[in-house]
């Protein structure tokens, strides 16, 4: 018997809502992009799902594409933290707060 | 069978994502995080595309985590001293906002009619799971992204390159104002032995 | 010639403009070339149109040009002008005096600091008054009426770095604008009854159907016509000067003489008579209010006559004289003697300035002074200037043969041949005052001994003659410019009678052509004998009192022996302190309350509440600046779910 479509999206939806907790709590800034990581894969789930509900390429070939763009902005994003790293010496994202107003 | 199937891997997905965003050392983090992408490319199989599951594995789990570690251990990040999670206003929000999002997914399924015992997919078919629909679909109506992606990922690769270099002038400087007692890591690039 | 009209408004328009924008680099001669050639090109233009509108035959004996459909929303205007037997009248007196004293200006004022700023206002006055008097609806008499008033709050304030001037500028401006919102009023009046300001369209309308006009009450308690006609003569109240709205002439003296010369005695001032001369139709169906209009101007007439004798300031005098002769031809206009008015106010044009001229030339002599205690003598040192004065004295005293007699003679005969003995005796009195503080005048200034200082008496000197070409000019127009006007009792067969009267006629309403005098021509004849008598008189005690080595002496004894009274005329009748207290300083009041609370706390304290509230809002904002990556990454989130609400829902 065949799962329901809406089961993954249920879990997509929980595997998000633990990325986003995971990013707006951690101190720690790798921390903070495996979780961000975690959501961008939740949405991978989503898009799975229905591309296999209306028997559409279009969601797989998007994942595709998101998986590229992931790994563009984490290198990206890793490359900024240690450029920040050099000037501050620490990735505590409580500590980055040049822009305190 | 199916059913088994999903709910083990789904359970599995689950507990390793509490303990990527839960876990005070960022290394077991990080290989938590591979567990998850396993469990999520199982899922992916299982809804009829191998071959994004099967890409997962080499570009999520095997390049990806593997360039968070190389930066992890680069910057040779500690463990996190006190909590790793921050008590007060900060976490509260944020549970709040993730229940209230997962809420409105809630109300969404209701609204959209699908219910949690809904009707099952039809079954697979040969095009959608087979590589040659999607290779066609991609290098066709998508080639145009594909392209741009490429070139999206030649920036990345320069942009990472540009900005993690090592300044000209080879200047480093003491940041005594910056650096505080709590933070443990003293050294940029060269690990300690090298130093002395 | 007459198609081109429109360009006798334009010409002095654009030598202000080229004095005005331009002139600042050029030199004098050149300024004086645009300045002066501007009014002598106007000057031969009029005459041409005159000539062609005398020689041709016009429907209405009117020419009109309308030049442009002056349109807004629901007001359609054609704006134009307009030469008829009236504006005819008027063109030839403000083009050829105002022509003659730009000419004089340009000697006056040679030496002056703001020589090329003199010429550029004293065009601009030009071209509105041109635009009053040739307009063809009351609108663009009004922009012209506007106009003037400006040129006038200018060229008083001319010298605006002493203290005096500028505010007797303003005080011209301001009691002014009083009779132009009355003015105004008329004019919305006659607008929303008509639909059209056109006089064309309005009077002839006015004319043919009084009934239908003139029933039931409009406003005020008046009929249409009385109410039109009230406001209008408020309007000229202003502008011409009479009781109550007189104040801002004698404080006017503080411009250049020749300024008061054109403005405040030849042209300006004439325009409420202008105005009311070709409102004539409206006045003849309000007869209450053009009795009102009578005795204001007879009342005008004898007390500003009053102050008049005792004045020291020479320009003074005249500018008293001037309220009190303006009051004799409202008198007129009041009486239904249109005609008579407009006779008065050309005569008085030619006389009026010249004796302005005249004290300009002395005062130009003098070094500034315009104290007549100061002066006498002078006839010595200044023979053109005594000559020219002595002529223009003796024609507003009413000396006979002099036009003076003639316009005078009209306006008192009009009052005896409707029986208004009282207004007739008034200005009866008022001639004699007339006559005597005129000459009164004119010896202390020229006959007798010097009383001035050595300094003064060491530059005492006749003017040159771009001064006094134009008195001699004025002179003969003073002396002669009454035979137009000749009554049938004096015309002997000779001259052609009441030829001024004639040329009017169109003009006027129907049942004032008609009306014959109630007198008749023997008595006509006395009641003139008595008012030269009258004025032989004055002038006779003038001579007595102050002809003498000694002028001042006798005069001093009478000043003793009425010092009350000589203490009221000496300070006007207290008129300008009695409205300072009663209608200055309560304003000022006013406004100042206005100022110190409603302005400080309410307005202002309105936009610093706003500031404030911006300040604050700022203030709580910052605090969500915390610099803290993971607040902003919050931030996002709740942003995001709010969008999803947003679409989903």
């Amino acid at each position: 018997m065949s799962v329901p479509i809406s089961w993954y999206l249920l879990l997509s939806a929980v595997l998000f809502g633990i990325g986003a907790i995971g990013a707006l709590t951690r101190r720690n800034g790798i921390s903070i992009f495996l979780s961000i990581e975690l959501m961008l894969n939740a949405g991978n789930l989503t898009l799975i799902a229905y591309a296999r509900q209306w028997n559409d390429h279009t969601g797989q070939l998007i994942v595709f594409f998101v998986m590229a763009v992931a790994a563009a902005e984490a290198a990206v994003g890793l490359a900024l933290f240690i450029a920040v790293f050099r000037q501050r010496r620490t990735i505590d994202v409580n500590r980055l707060n040049l822009l305190q107003g | 069978m199916e059913t088994v199937i999903f709910f083990l891997f789904a359970a599995l997905a689950i507990g390793s994502a509490i303990v990527v965003v839960t876990h005070r050392s960022p290394i077991y983090a990080t290989l938590s995080l591979v567990l998850t992408l396993f469990s999520m490319a199982v899922l992916f199989v299982l809804l009829g595309a191998p071959f994004v599951g099967v890409l997962q594995i080499l570009v999520y789990a095997g390049a990806i985590v593997v360039l968070f570690l190389f930066v992890i251990m680069l910057l040779n990040v500690q463990k996190e001293e006190d909590a790793h999670v921050d008590r007060g206003v900060q976490l509260w929000i944020a549970i709040l906002g993730a229940v209230v999002f997962l809420g409105m997914f809630w109300l969404a399924f209701w609204r959209t009619g699908l219910r949690i015992g809904g009707p099952a997919p039809a079954p697979l078919t040969e095009d959608l799971v087979s590589l040659k629909g999607l290779a066609t679909a991609l290098f066709t109506d998508y080639l145009l992204p594909f392209e741009i992606v490429g070139l999206l990922l030649l920036v990345a690769v320069i942009g990472a390159t540009v900005a993690a270099r090592r300044p000209d002038s080879e200047t480093v400087r003491p940041d005594d104002d910056y650096v505080t007692a709590e933070d443990p890591s003293t050294g940029p690039v060269l690990p300690r032995e090298a130093r002395s | 010639m007459l198609e081109l009209l429109w360009l006798i408004p334009i010409l002095p328009l654009a030598g202000a403009a080229i004095n005005g924008l331009l002139g600042r680099r050029f030199p004098k001669a050149l300024v004086t070339a645009v300045g002066v050639g501007m009014p002598l090109l106007t000057l031969l233009l009029a005459l041409g149109c005159l000539w062609e509108y005398s020689q041709g035959s016009f429907p209405n004996e009117a020419y009109e040009q309308v030049k442009y459909a002056w349109t807004t929303g629901d007001l359609a205007i054609p704006a134009g002008f307009l030469l008829d037997r009236l504006s005819a009248v008027m063109l030839f007196i403000v083009t050829f005096v105002g022509f003659w004293i730009h000419v004089y200006s340009a000697g006056y004022m040679g030496h002056e600091e703001g020589y090329r700023r003199y010429f550029a206002y004293l065009n601009l006055f030009m071209s509105a008054m041109l635009m009053l008097i040739l307009g063809n609806n009351y609108l663009v008499m009004f922009v012209g009426w506007e106009g003037v008033g400006l040129c006038s709050y200018l060229l008083i304030g001319f010298y605006y770095d002493q203290p005096v001037p500028p505010a007797a500028g303003k005080k011209a401006f301001i009691v002014n604008r009083i009779g132009d919102f009355a003015f105004l009023l008329g004019m919305f009046a006659l607008f929303a009854k008509f639909g059209s300001l056109t006089y064309h369209d309005v009077l002839p309308k006015i004319l043919g159907d009084p009934g239908a006009v003139n029933s039931g009450v409009y406003a005020l308690g008046l009929p249409f016509a009385s109410f039109v006609a009230l406001c209008f003569f408020i309007g000229a109240m202003g502008k011409s000067a009479q009781i109550p709205l007189y104040v801002w002439l004698p404080d006017a003296m503080a411009g250049p003489t020749p300024v008061s010369a054109l403005i405040h005695a030849a042209t300006m001032v004439t325009a409420g008579v202008y105005m009311v001369v070709r409102s004539n139709v409206i006045y003849q169906l309000a007869p209450e209010i053009s009795l009102f209009v009578a005795i204001i101007g007879a009342a005008t007439a004898i007390f500003a006559a009053t102050i008049a004798l005792a004045q020291t300031d020479i320009k003074k005098v005249l500018a008293y004289s001037t309220v009190s002769q303006l009051g004799y031809m409202f008198l007129a206009a009041g009486l239904g003697a249109y005609s008579a008015a407009l006779f008065h106010v050309m005569t008085h044009a030619f006389f009026k300035a010249l004796l302005f001229l005249g004290s300009g030339s002395v005062i130009h002599a003098m070094g500034g002074e315009q104290d007549m205690t100061k002066m006498g003598g002078l006839k010595k040192y200044m023979p053109s200037t005594r000559w020219t004065y002595l002529i223009g004295a003796a024609a507003i005293a009413g000396v006979p043969l002099l036009s003076g007699f003639f316009s005078k003679d009209e306006i008192l005969h009009a009052a005896a041949g409707s029986h208004h003995w009282v207004l007739w005796a008034v200005g009866l009195i008022t001639a004699g005052l007339t006559a005597f503080y005129m000459f009164r005048s004119y010896f202390l200034t020229f006959e007798g001994k010097f009383r001035g200082t050595h300094e003064q008496e060491h530059h005492l000197h006749e003017s040159p003659p771009s001064m006094t070409m134009p008195l001699w000019i004025l002179a003969v127009g003073a002396v002669f410019a009454g035979y137009v006007g000749v009554p049938k009792v004096l015309s002997l067969g000779f001259f052609h009678p009441e030829r001024f009267h004639e040329w009017l006629e169109p003009i006027l309403t129907p049942a004032v052509v008609a009306r014959e005098s109630e007198l008749g021509s023997g008595s006509e004849l006395l009641l003139i004998l008595i008012t030269t008598a009258v004025a032989i008189a004055g002038i006779l005690y003038a001579r007595y009192t102050y002809g003498g080595d000694n002028g001042l002496a006798k005069g001093e004894t009478w000043a003793r022996r009425f010092p009350l009274l000589h203490r009221l005329l000496v300070n006007k009748w207290y008129v300008d302190e009695i409205y300072d207290a009663l209608i200055v300083r309560p304003l000022a009041m006013i406004s100042r309350f206005f100022w110190n609370v409603v302005d400080t706390f309410v307005i202002d304290g309105a936009i610093n509440a706003g500031a404030f509230l911006t300040e604050l809002t700022g203030d709580v904002g910052r605090f969500s600046t915390t610099g803290n990556v993971r607040n902003y990454a919050l931030y996002f989130f709740l942003g995001v779910i709010l969008l999803f609400w947003w679409i989903a829902f």
